[in-house]
């Protein structure tokens, strides 16, 4: 094995910034990406998700497991999600660049799942550990409702009661989504404290977790939280990635250059980027929710580009706080990235510089939501439209040979109202 | 400089109150009684009044919550008082200066943080730990910090002789008992519930079960926290164990006397201050 390298300079700050082997190996068995994820909990979450991480192993190592997990994606879900060339975006792009610029532009299309989104994947996986665990009831939080939906469509299937914690701003600009998980069985319970937005939703969420440990499992949406969670939706959601690169190989017969996805707590960028950590040519793109500006204090929710590493909701990860370490509500447009820390396997590639983290605003999102409906046919939930609006700004400075994924990985039919109101539009 | 201050005063070195105060209630035959108030609720005066008058008002040892934006294991009682300290303007550092004004005028009431990591990563963690023992903290409960995530925090403490005070659940199976328990000091705080604080009571029978299944782990005294509300269960608790601590009940005293927008009333102090009493004298009746 060639030597770790060691940047220039780095020793002296003490952080792990030697840059590995390989990028896919994490996290060790202490559940940490280099100083990233952790098990940052209260004693008495610790007995539960030691008994998560331990029935988790044994499921993965289980060939039952994956079959059956496999079974609901083909059937259930429809996987694979097709991997479309959204050829009037590049036209579109390409009108706008310079001769010979303009990259190719690929949607892996996510937001075709049953459900409307990319949660659906690690639910499944999540809510048949659960079964397996002999757990009897089912928690979730949800910031866009689309976890929420996603962990009540699955309830509903297994005959499980589901209760969903999600702030009351949530409720109230995700009303569509509210109704959906009523629709499916699911209690859903209105967080007050706080910003009442994810953040809180997960503290509550972790609170009644605690308080029902005998027949509860906690169903986590994203790449984040304490371990096993950051890897087990990573794994979980990597079907993303996987396909894509089957999908890619078919469609170009080579891998694609460039990677985008859109960043809250990061399950869908880290589902697509993870198979393609190892290769050094694709280059990944995370967009983070600029809000109303970077440069804005509580405006916007980039953790990995205004933040800083802290511990919140048990893993140590980047996240918006003040000088005395109290988080920050973020803002966003968007429901789904409004949370102010990222999944710490992200604070670790952040770091190692493997992956960019960059960001775009709330009217740059809003703008790409509107060109997708119009040259697509395809209305992308506000959060991948924040990736749109990156490849929007990429796509024409890269010469036409080069290939982009971006993850649509959600749709927007949850959005619409907040989209009207923004326009000016009147129900 | 933490040094000197701590050798100017002539009564017990930083670190030891803890354990010279169990030991004098041990001689004495009866538990602590460990009174909770939040720092900054609902302001700095206030909060300054209720922590000078814990001591008379009967309170053996006295924890203070450093308020912080998402406390996971709080229920609303604390989590309410929390955000009230942070409008008050609370900070760790203004916490310390609490503790250090306290300590010009008590130097054996042990007192007890309680808080969660993220505020002690942003001061600093090395520096923290030095800052409170010169202000005369005695001990730490951070509820998110765990033994196997101690590492960043634990040696320092050591090194400053402030014990790691840790939580011991019903859920805590014999396992795992022992690297909870390995990595304590001061005292084991058991929660009586599973859940969060102020929520529900503690059944008196389990915690009879309870306790001397801890006790065949460890020779450090045990106090009993999390559903223990009324005198009554105050006394049950420190008799079964070596100490009761009351928190949300207290705050939800407190709380009370306040007026609509949650400022302090003449009042305030004393009503939190009298309830102290009632329960001290609960854990004080003979057995």
């Amino acid at each position: 094995m060639p030597p770790a390298h060691l940047s220039p300079g780095n020793a002296k700050l003490n952080k792990p910034l030697t840059r590995p082997n390989t990028f896919r190996s994490g996290p060790d068995a202490a559940g940490k990406f280099g100083g990233f994820g952790g098990r940052y909990v209260a004693e008495t979450l610790m007995p539960l998700i030691l008994e998560v991480e331990q029935a988790y192993n044994a499921a993965k190592a289980d060939p039952a497991f994956d079959a059956e997990w496999r079974r609901l994606l083909t059937h259930y879900v429809g996987r694979p999600s097709p991997l479309w060339y959204a050829e009037r975006v590049t036209e579109h792009l390409r009108a706008e660049a310079a001769p010979g610029m303009g990259a190719k532009v690929y949607f892996k299309r996510d937001e075709l799942n049953h459900t409307g989104a990319h949660k659906i994947n690690a639910v499944l996986g999540q809510i048949l550990l659960a079964k397996r665990m002999g757990k009897k009831r089912i928690i979730a939080e949800t910031g866009a409702g689309q976890h929420g939906v996603a962990t009540a469509t699955a309830c509903a299937l297994f005959n499980l009661p589901c209760t969903v914690f999600m702030g009351a701003t949530d409720v109230a600009r995700q009303q569509p989504n509210v109704f959906r998980m009523k629709l499916l069985g699911a209690e859903v319970v209105a967080v007050e404290s706080g910003a009442a937005t994810l953040k809180d939703a997960m503290n509550e969420a972790l609170r009644h977790w605690v308080a029902n440990v005998e027949d509860t499992y906690y169903c986590i949406g994203t790449v984040a939280g304490p371990h096993p969670y950051p890897v087990m939706v990573r794994d979980f959601q990597s079907v993303i990635g996987s396909e894509t690169r089957a999908q890619m190989m078919e469609a170009e017969g080579r891998l694609p250059d460039v990677l985008v996805a859109a960043i809250g707590g990061g399950s869908n960028a880290m589902g697509l980027f993870h198979p393609f950590l190892d290769d050094a040519d694709v280059r990944m793109l995370g967009v983070e929710a600029g809000g109303h500006g970077v440069d804005t204090v509580t405006g916007h929710a980039a953790s990995l580009t205004g933040g800083r590493p802290g511990v919140l909701h048990g893993n140590r990860t980047y996240l918006l706080q003040d000088e005395h370490g109290q988080i920050l509500e973020g803002h966003s447009i968007s429901a789904g990235l409004d949370y102010p820390g990222v999944g710490p396997e992200h604070a670790w590639l952040h770091e190692l510089g493997r992956v960019e983290y960059v960001n775009a605003t709330d009217d740059e999102a809003l703008a790409a939501f509107q060109l997708c409906s119009r040259l697509e046919g395809i209305i992308p939930a506000l959060e991948p439209a924040h990736a749109l609006a990156h490849v929007i700004k990429v796509a024409p400075t890269l010469p036409e040979s080069t290939l982009i994924v971006m993850n649509m990985c959600g749709r927007g039919d949850k959005d619409i109202f907040t989209v009207a109101r923004l326009l000016g539009e009147e129900f | 400089m933490s040094a000197t201050a701590t050798e100017t005063r002539p009564v017990v070195a930083t670190g030891s109150r803890i354990a010279a105060r169990f030991a004098a209630l041990r001689a004495e035959g009866r538990g602590a009684l460990i009174p909770f108030l939040e720092a900054y609720d609902p302001d700095r005066a206030t909060s300054m009044e209720i922590l000078r008058g814990m001591p008379g008002a009967g309170a053996d040892l006295i924890e203070i919550g450093v308020p912080f934006t998402d406390p996971m294991a709080d229920g609303p009682i604390i989590q309410l008082a929390g955000q009230r300290g942070l409008k008050a303007g609370a900070t760790l550092g203004g916490t310390l200066e609490m503790v250090r004004e306290f300590r010009a005028g008590d130097s054996e009431t042990p007192v007890i943080l309680m808080g969660y990591l993220n505020p002690i990563l942003s001061y600093g963690a090395e520096r923290f730990v030095a800052d409170a023992a010169s202000a005369g903290v005695d001990g730490l409960i951070v509820v998110d910090m765990p033994p196997e995530e101690a590492e960043v925090l634990a040696p320092h403490a050591a090194a400053a002789g402030l014990d790691i005070i840790r939580l011991v659940a019903p859920t805590t199976d014999a396992a795992r008992l022992d690297v909870v328990l390995n990595a304590s000091s001061g005292f084991v705080y058991y929660v009586a519930i599973t859940g969060i604080t102020g929520t529900r009571s503690a059944d008196p029978a389990a915690l009879e079960a309870a306790i001397p299944r801890i006790r065949a782990h460890t020779d450090l005294p045990i106090c009993i926290g999390f559903g223990v509300r009324t005198p009554e269960q105050a006394g049950h608790a420190a008799r079964v164990s070596d100490g009761a601590v009351v928190a949300s009940a207290l705050i939800e005293t407190m709380s009370r006397t306040l007026d609509s927008e949650g400022r302090a009333t003449p009042g305030t102090a004393q009503a939190m201050l009298d309830q102290v009493r009632a329960l001290a004298a609960a854990v004080r009746a003979p057995r």
